[in-house]
């Protein structure tokens, strides 16, 4: 049965947002509601906002006064979710939990063990990724629940369909995560979907049916997704499909972690070292003001393209508020060196970014990219995306063999700036000339209203399409997938076996179809657990159904293996042939099963995911 | 109890004048300290400083006086000002007072937006003719200058005045916490 309610959840590394259309009133084209989200912001104050600053807070006994946190319909919150607890954790970052979002996708740690906060003190009982990635939802669903089955409608957010948005880099293993949080958090009919297709459903819906106008078949466009902590690419091409234009997303990049924080950080940094060549001392402390003061000055220099310069004041601690007030200012010059020039510099499409990871960066955790310029990330995905791709005869590539859009979408937070928005487009125009194209002018580019809410209220409008009330991008699997397989070899000392892999998820397989490996039949012991090691791969797009590969160097990489237990009453211990079955199913998830000879038994593969050893 | 309005205004008297002069209103006092039998004149008529010290104990302040800490301690918390106030300025150079107040008066200013909606009384442009009408409320229009004749009467309008339209303070602190502008910081090494 539908239910009654259309909900869009952007669980976002940094905001999270809901929003929601009633689908009863969906055949005339409801329109798409952002919710408003009760949170304390400060102690003894729950104010409305309609973004979830995605932080949690671990208080202790001596955190806050004793009541100041309750909300509505919690008067002792475990946890402090949201605003307050991103201002809270600046002066206590060990209790902290932020971008827990980043680490569901850090194959280098452990996702479902307590690890969160990162290097908190001992007496914290720890969280998951999973865990806080599932409190988040949960707080969503509390407000959901409270403003409407407390209204006397009864309709609970569990009984709704959740389309919630992943990053398009995300892995099978990283997606099968979010779904666990979502399970956890109550949510049972949930669909996940990539960030930069639900940036253009937002744009198609702002469009209406113009958007028929702004684009031909043959165009290629290119989603900029570049948010407060990570940086992410699509591409979309559109084509024609019974005398009706069609979309497909194409290719998406990897998972990289580079954003906005990075950018104020980077300001504070410049300013800090200013202060301190006037024999300044700045403490953390006051670099964390620095840091947000460095944001109001950027955002301020980027609406006031006139001015040259804006201050930046350290108000003195304690009582010597003005005796140590420090004063100084962002220069127009220096955020253009600093945001323009680092961040967004004028490359070459060969420029590829550097690989090695930062060193200083690496005791937080978190794989941070470790070039922060977006448009080298940018050329590496025009180049590498379109390699071998199935799709290749619909993307349109110039001499040198890059991806060419004709069109750019952005996205996120820190594409808001004209400035960056312009230096982007200069750097793609200057590529495009080179592969002898023309340049693309601002009618190329597509501006999704409302940046901060797009990808949630674009989610919705995609739940509206699958009930067909709008058009809908043909995506697919995101990446190519593989099972592993032993050689038979004689063994050598020290040496592992080779690996072969065993193609059984195409890139681009589409939701809702099915794939059967017949030529290759596995001897399973029925009763007995079975290990099947499980691989991807992002570059590799060209690999069929069945292929079998023997040497690909570092364009596969291994996931977590999935696991199955072959059950049949009176079997136990004969061995079984089986073969395996691969689907995409319609919400997006990805099955493998294992299929007895005659078809009448299936055993569905699970991934195991657990810490692996050696990172 | 005493009506809203009142209680209102009291608050503000009340905020203004432990800011600037350091004590209570007397009237306000004497309102207060009748209506409410809990709260001891002595107290109530005491220095801030030792009524914060009876608070710390058992007995809490009058509603009122708690509403009037609790902007203070907003614009304290958003916006320094208490810090500001207390400080002695005399000393510094123009440029180095002039940085600090830039930042404060921005983080005092949205603080104030946020929990308290002002309008000026009169909506005309300030230095131009108005009239005032009959039965006007002295409370909210003060005439100036040749104060004669009787309403409605034609004049200048010099200040457009201000007044509270809405009010949105946060819930109070439990117990002592309602005696408190800013707590001590103290930073665990």
């Amino acid at each position: 049965m539908d239910s009654e309610f259309i909900v869009g959840i952007d669980l976002g590394t940094t905001n999270s947002a809901l929003a929601y259309c009633d689908s009863a009133a969906a055949l005339e084209g409801a329109r798409i509601e952002v919710a408003t989200i009760p949170q304390v912001v400060n102690p003894n104050e729950v104010a409305d906002r309609t973004l979830l600053p995605s932080f949690l807070y671990i208080p202790g006994d001596m955190d806050f006064p004793k009541g100041s946190l309750s909300l509505p319909w919690d008067a002792e919150p475990k946890f402090v979710i949201g605003e307050l607890a991103r201002k809270r954790g600046a002066e206590s970052p060990g209790r902290l939990v932020a971008s827990a979002k980043s680490w569901l996708s850090h194959a280098g740690a452990n996702r479902t063990a307590p690890i969160l906060p990162w290097q908190a003190p001992e007496e914290i009982s720890k969280l998951s990724p999973v865990e806080v990635s599932s409190q988040y939802l949960q707080y969503l669903r509390t407000i959901w629940d409270t403003h409407h089955v407390a209204g006397g409608k009864g309709h609970a957010l569990a009984k709704q369909d959740v389309f919630l948005t992943v990053p398009a880099s995300f892995d099978e293993e990283a997606r099968e995560l979010t779904r666990r949080a979502a399970e956890q958090a109550g949510l049972q009919r949930v669909t996940l979907l990539e960030e930069p297709q639900a940036a253009f459903y937002a744009w198609l819906e702002s469009q209406g049916d113009s958007w028929r106008k702004r684009v031909k078949v043959g165009d290629l466009v290119l989603v900029c997704d570049v948010g407060g902590g990570t940086t992410d690419f699509s591409l979309i091409t559109v084509s024609e499909e019974n005398g009706d234009l069609a979309l497909k997303r194409v290719a998406v990049g990897e998972h990289i972690l580079l954003g906005g924080d990075n950018m104020d950080l980077a300001l504070a940094r410049l300013l800090q070292q200013k202060l301190e060549v006037e024999g300044r001392r700045i403490d953390p402390y006051q670099l964390q003001g620095l840091w947000h003061q460095c944001r109001s000055a950027k955002e301020y220099l980027f609406e006031h393209t006139k001015s040259q310069k804006q201050d930046v004041t350290l108000l003195g601690k304690g009582r010597k508020l003005v005796g140590g007030t420090i004063k100084t200012e962002l220069l127009r010059q220096e955020l253009n060196r600093i945001l323009v020039e680092g961040f967004f510099p004028k490359v070459a499409s060969g420029d590829m970014p550097a690989r090695q990871r930062r060193i200083g960066f690496q005791e937080l955790g978190l794989p941070y990219a470790a070039d922060a310029a977006v448009t080298k990330h940018l050329a590496r995905f025009l180049s590498q995306q379109v390699q071998n791709n199935p799709e290749s005869a619909n993307i349109r590539r110039g001499r040198g063999g890059l991806a060419c859009p004709t069109h750019v979408l952005f996205n996120g937070g820190v594409m808001k700036a004209d400035m960056l928005r312009e230096r982007l487009v200069e750097v793609l125009n200057s590529w495009l000339t080179e592969e002898g194209f023309e340049t693309l002018g601002p009618q190329n580019v597509l501006d999704a209203p409302d940046l901060e809410h797009a990808v949630a209220r674009g989610a919705a409008y995609y739940g509206r399409a699958r009930r067909g009330q709008g058009v809908r991008i043909r995506s697919g699997a995101s990446r190519t997938y593989y099972i592993g397989i032993e050689s038979a070899m004689p063994a050598v000392p020290g040496m592992e076996a080779p690996l072969k892999a065993l193609c059984v998820v195409p890139f681009g397989m589409e939701e809702g179809t099915e794939a059967i490996m017949p030529d290759r039949e596995f001897g399973l012991v029925v009763g007995e657990p079975a290990e099947f090691r499980f691989l991807s791969s992002t570059i590799r797009k060209q690999d069929r159904v069945g292929d079998l590969l023997e040497n690909w160097g570092s364009e596969i990489e291994e996931l977590s293996p999935l696991d199955v237990t072959l059950t049949l009453a009176g079997q136990q211990g004969t061995v079984l042939p089986v073969r395996l079955e691969s689907r995409v199913t319609e919400i997006g998830t990805l099955e493998l099963w294992c299929a007895s000879r005659d078809g009448a038994n299936r055993w569905k593969l699970e991934l195991n995911i657990r810490e692996k050893s050696g990172q | 109890m005493i009506g809203f309005s009142t209680r209102l205004s009291f608050a503000f008297r009340c905020f203004f004048s432990l800011l600037f002069e350091g004590k209570i209103p007397q009237d306000i006092v004497r309102v207060l300290t009748t209506s409410n039998a809990e709260v001891e004149p002595v107290a109530a008529r005491a220095a801030p400083q030792a009524q914060a010290q009876k608070v710390a104990g058992d007995k809490l302040m009058p509603e009122s006086a708690d509403r009037a800490v609790q902007m203070l301690a907003l614009l304290q918390r958003d916006g320094r000002l208490v810090d500001f106030l207390q400080e002695d300025v005399s000393s510094y150079p123009d440029g180095q007072l002039g940085a600090a107040v830039r930042s404060i008066h921005i983080s005092c200013r949205q603080a104030l937006d946020r929990y308290m909606k002002l309008e000026p009384i009169l909506s005309s442009e300030e230095d131009h003719p108005v009239t005032v009408p009959v039965g006007f409320d002295p409370a909210a229009i003060k005439l100036v200058g040749n104060v004669a004749g009787e309403p409605p009467i034609r004049g200048l309008l010099r200040h457009r005045g201000w007044r509270v339209a809405a009010v949105t303070l946060p819930s109070m602190p439990l117990g002592s916490g309602r005696a408190i502008v800013a707590p001590a910081e103290v930073e665990i090494p």
